[in-house]
């Protein structure tokens, strides 16, 4: 099997696997990365984003060969508990869940929105959430999250 | 005048001794160890408050224990939002009993008398400077006791934590990727399982060529048990592999019909059914001049959880360990015990969180797959997970409704008779209830179990198909009558409210429609026929809130709907504002609710907000879909739900009442926002849709309707 070189949540790494592998069976299968989660293995539901090249995306059904040479951070890249993100403060103080399956795609859509867009408008932040369905319903405890986060990030 | 005797909490009946719910633990730690599982509803943080508060000691020192057959206690199953009434009352109770063992214990020691004793965090201490503490006496104090009814929880004023929105114990768990769901538990050498299921509803498996899957790369074991069948394999994508070839190599016999989704009200009613009349009220005089006769429907509804249902299992010889995001280990383990044809104590139960499940999902039916393929892989522990595919098509449903009222009016206009009936296939076939198991693969194995009929539960628990069917507003005179179906074409079981969203949407349409013939506000209607104080409040606050009613706008309507979830727990209040042009937006639900004591207020208000969203997808988009061979809404885009850019405002008032014995919130709000949906819906439209979901096609059939 090739062996495939990318950047993992800041290191460079290489696997050996199967070109037509999906990223996320990688991710979680070889690599013991299981922030991003299976949902629906269509890319149709959010909950296994990872970023590659700083936008959100499915990664349940992006092959192994199309990852080569990116940058890929997965939720275990965006924070830690010493050093978190501002979103994952941020999720936190709002209490932005309930069952919390599907927050791992959703702190990744938000961490590409603020990449982007340091100042985004309630209208925005739920655009650009639209792709991650949350069966919960904590989509507005999500959206003032992000919010949050926004502004702290513009006050530091 | 003596007073009645002091009773236990129910749950503290059923499982009496105080140590299988409290221990004190090494490191000045405490064990509480429920019997209700967490399925993202944050129950168990509301557990920890209850129990800390009762001890005194700070929450930090909690450490919550997952459910298992294995120690346990046996709590039944954490569903109709009773999690705080029955696991929250036992665990006050028994931390009550425990605090006061210890006192007595640490009046011996320090010579003071027990009344004259504080508790500060775990250490006990009086006057004159002398202290203990729970650990320093855990030896000598016994907790291997029967509780008993005497014990006193604190009064409302005394508790520090309950009636806070402290932060949820499992959130930073969660926005870390600590591993916490059953899904990403990863362990070195764990096989994963996939199981074949027909495409073609209530097919079964005929034959099977298993020659080409033997040579995927990774297989472990092909199992065959009749209709069943499966892979192991060495990891997901070698397992998911070797399914598809088996796939090609089964053949299945015909199907059964499935009916016509487009008529589920001629279908429901058309089935040979039980009837049961659930309640009657006579009046003396009859003196209708008119009767209105209406028929709501609501379609089958798909649970949806975010994650595929997921479960491990390993033997040991004769024994077998299963993890499981089932929402009752015991009874799963019931069930088991059944088609295994075991004794009950050669398997452990062990919970792990999955995702929400909003009721009875695949949970239990992946844990039997589980075992069923571990067989083949004795000692070694076999994760299975259902394709997103199964999990829309081979779960239960929510049960399709149709509901006819017939309210006789009199010359007023005023409801002076009410017949309410039902027809649906029952809302529960949980495992673990009956002599024979619910489980999906029961039905498949080679001696196959029947597949069981979905019943209603009693009314004294709530009900099913006729949960809130029984109006509490003061209507002389009313006939409530359940029909539930003996056949079932399309599998259901419990999904949150039961049939308590249908009823409400029946009822609170029809009283809308009552009010507007009468020219009366909708609101002052309901007041007017309510005696309830607390369903004044929240209906009231709610109004207050909402600032009801609005001035009239083009393209703008409101909506009230209010219902006490089963009639006996929380109450709550809805009022709708809509957006309707080509299609129907929520733009904003305000909701007063009361739950009694609300032990973490934020809490609730998650829960009331979730499932005022929940509702409104429910209202708007969701049905499950289906020709006559098959179930097709089979994906997201097949059964689309709610997203974030069409999510309404929501905002939640909280009625505390501390004096009063807390209810569940869970499933309060899905009835009263339907209503509330569908009545703005008339007000913005003056269409009255009484067809759930309520799309533009539906709007435009209802309006091409006389009356």
């Amino acid at each position: 099997m090739p062996s495939l070189q990318f950047r993992l949540n800041g290191a460079a790494i290489a696997v050996d696997a199967d070109p037509d592998q999906m990223l996320l069976d990688v991710l979680r299968g070889r690599l013991g990365i299981t922030g991003p989660h299976f949902g629906c293995g269509a890319g149709e539901c959010g909950a296994c984003y990872v970023m590659v090249d700083g936008h959100a995306m499915a990664s349940c059904d992006m092959p192994m060969w199309s990852v080569a040479g990116k940058d890929v951070v997965t939720l275990e890249g965006l924070g830690t508990v010493e050093q978190p993100h501002p979103l994952q403060r941020a999720f936190i103080s709002e209490q932005a869940m309930q069952c919390g399956y599907c927050v791992s795609g959703i702190l990744i859509s938000a961490a590409a929105l603020l990449k982007r867009n340091k100042s985004p408008t309630e209208a925005e932040v739920k655009a650009a959430l639209d792709r991650n369905l949350c069966r919960c319903g904590s989509h507005n405890r999500m959206v003032r999250a992000v919010l949050r986060a926004a502004s702290e990030m513009a006050a530091s | 005048m003596t007073s009645p005797a002091p009773k236990l909490p129910v749950s503290l009946v059923a499982n009496p001794r105080l140590s299988s719910w409290v221990r004190f633990t090494d490191a000045g730690r405490v064990a509480i160890s429920p019997g209700k599982v967490e399925i993202g509803q944050g129950i168990v943080t509301a557990l920890a408050q209850i129990a800390a508060d009762e001890l005194d000691v700070d929450i930090v020192r909690i450490e919550m224990i997952r459910a298992s057959t294995a120690m346990s206690p046996n709590e039944g199953v954490t569903s109709g939002s009773l999690s705080i009434q029955q696991s929250g009352r036992a665990l006050r109770h028994a931390c009550a009993e425990v605090r006061q063992r210890f006192l007595a214990a640490a009046s011996e020691r320090l010579g003071v008398d027990a009344a004259l004793l504080d508790v500060d965090d775990g250490t006990i201490s009086g006057p004159g400077n002398v202290r203990t503490s729970y650990w320093e006496l855990a030896g000598e104090v016994s907790l291997d006791h029967d509780a008993i009814a005497g014990a006193t929880a604190k009064s409302a004023a005394k508790r520090a934590l309950a009636g806070h929105s402290v932060q949820r114990v499992d959130i930073p768990d969660k926005v870390f990727a600590r591993p916490r769901f059953i899904h990403d538990c990863a362990l070195p050498g764990l096989l994963h399982g996939r199981v074949l299921r027909p495409e073609v509803s209530g097919a079964k498996l005929m034959a099977l060529d298993q020659e080409a899957a033997r040579s995927v790369p990774g297989l472990v074991a092909i199992v065959r048990d009749g209709g069943f069948a499966g892979v192991v394999a060495d990891g997901e994508a070698a397992a998911e592999a070797a399914l598809k070839v088996l796939r090609k190599g089964a053949i299945w016999s015909a199907g059964e019909a499935l009916p016509d989704e487009d008529d589920l009200a001629g279908f429901l009613r058309s089935q040979p059914v039980e009837t049961t009349v659930i309640d009657t009220r006579t009046a003396a005089t009859q003196n209708a001049v008119q009767t209105l006769r209406r028929q709501y429907t609501r379609p089958y509804i798909a649970h949806g959880s975010i994650a595929p249902s997921c479960a491990m299992a390993r033997w040991d010889g004769d024994h077998v360990h299963v993890w499981t995001h089932s929402q009752g280990v015991y009874l799963l383990r019931a069930d088991l015990a059944i088609v295994l044809k075991l004794p009950a104590e050669n398997i452990v139960v062990e919970h792990m969180e999955g995702a929400g499940c909003y009721g009875h999902n695949a949970a239990d039916d992946v844990a039997l797959d589980a075992v069923l393929l571990a067989k083949a892989t004795s000692g070694r522990r076999v994760r299975v997970q259902w394709s997103r595919h199964d999990e829309m098509s081979h779960a239960p449903f929510g049960a399709a409704m149709a509901i006819e009222i017939e309210a006789d009016l009199d010359a007023d206009n005023e409801i002076v008779g009410w017949r309410h009936t039902i027809w649906s296939n029952g809302h529960a076939a949980r495992p673990g209830r009956a002599a024979q198991p619910a489980l999906l693969a029961a039905s498949e194995i080679a001696n196959p179990y029947p597949r069981m009929i979905s019943t209603n539960p009693p009314a004294a628990n709530g009900g099913g198909g006729d949960r809130n069917s029984v109006p509490l507003y003061d209507f002389p005179a009313w006939t409530i009558t359940s029909h539930r179906l003996l056949t079932m074409p399309v599998r259901t079981s419990a999904l949150r409210t039961l049939g308590g969203q249908g009823n409400v949407f029946a009822i609170e349409s029809l009283l809308d429609e009552i009010a507007a013939l009468r020219g009366e506000d909708p609101i002052a209607f309901r007041l007017r026929h309510l005696r309830d104080e607390r369903a004044r409040d929240v209906i009231s606050a709610a109004a207050q809130r909402a600032q009801w009613k609005p001035q009239k706008q083009a393209g703008i309507g409101y909506g009230v709907g209010f219902a006490r979830y089963k009639n006996t727990g929380a109450y709550c209040a809805a009022i709708a504002e809509i957006e309707g042009a080509d299609d129907i937006r929520v733009k904003r639900l305000t909701l007063a609710v009361d739950v009694g004591e609300a032990i973490n207020p934020d809490g609730v208000i998650n829960q009331i907000e979730g499932g005022a969203i929940q509702a409104t997808s429910w209202v708007l988009k969701e049905r499950v879909r289906f020709d006559r061979t098959r179930i097709t809404s089979t994906s997201w885009t097949d059964y689309p739900i709610l997203r974030f850019s069409e999510v309404p405002a929501v905002d939640v008032e909280i009625i505390q009442r501390p004096e009063i014995e807390p209810v569940g919130a869970g499933e309060a709000a899905h009835g009263p926002v339907t209503a509330a949906i569908a009545n703005a819906v008339y007000d913005c439209l003056g269409v009255r849709v009484r067809d759930l979901p309520i799309t533009r096609d539906r709007i435009i059939a209802a309006a091409e309707l006389p009356s």
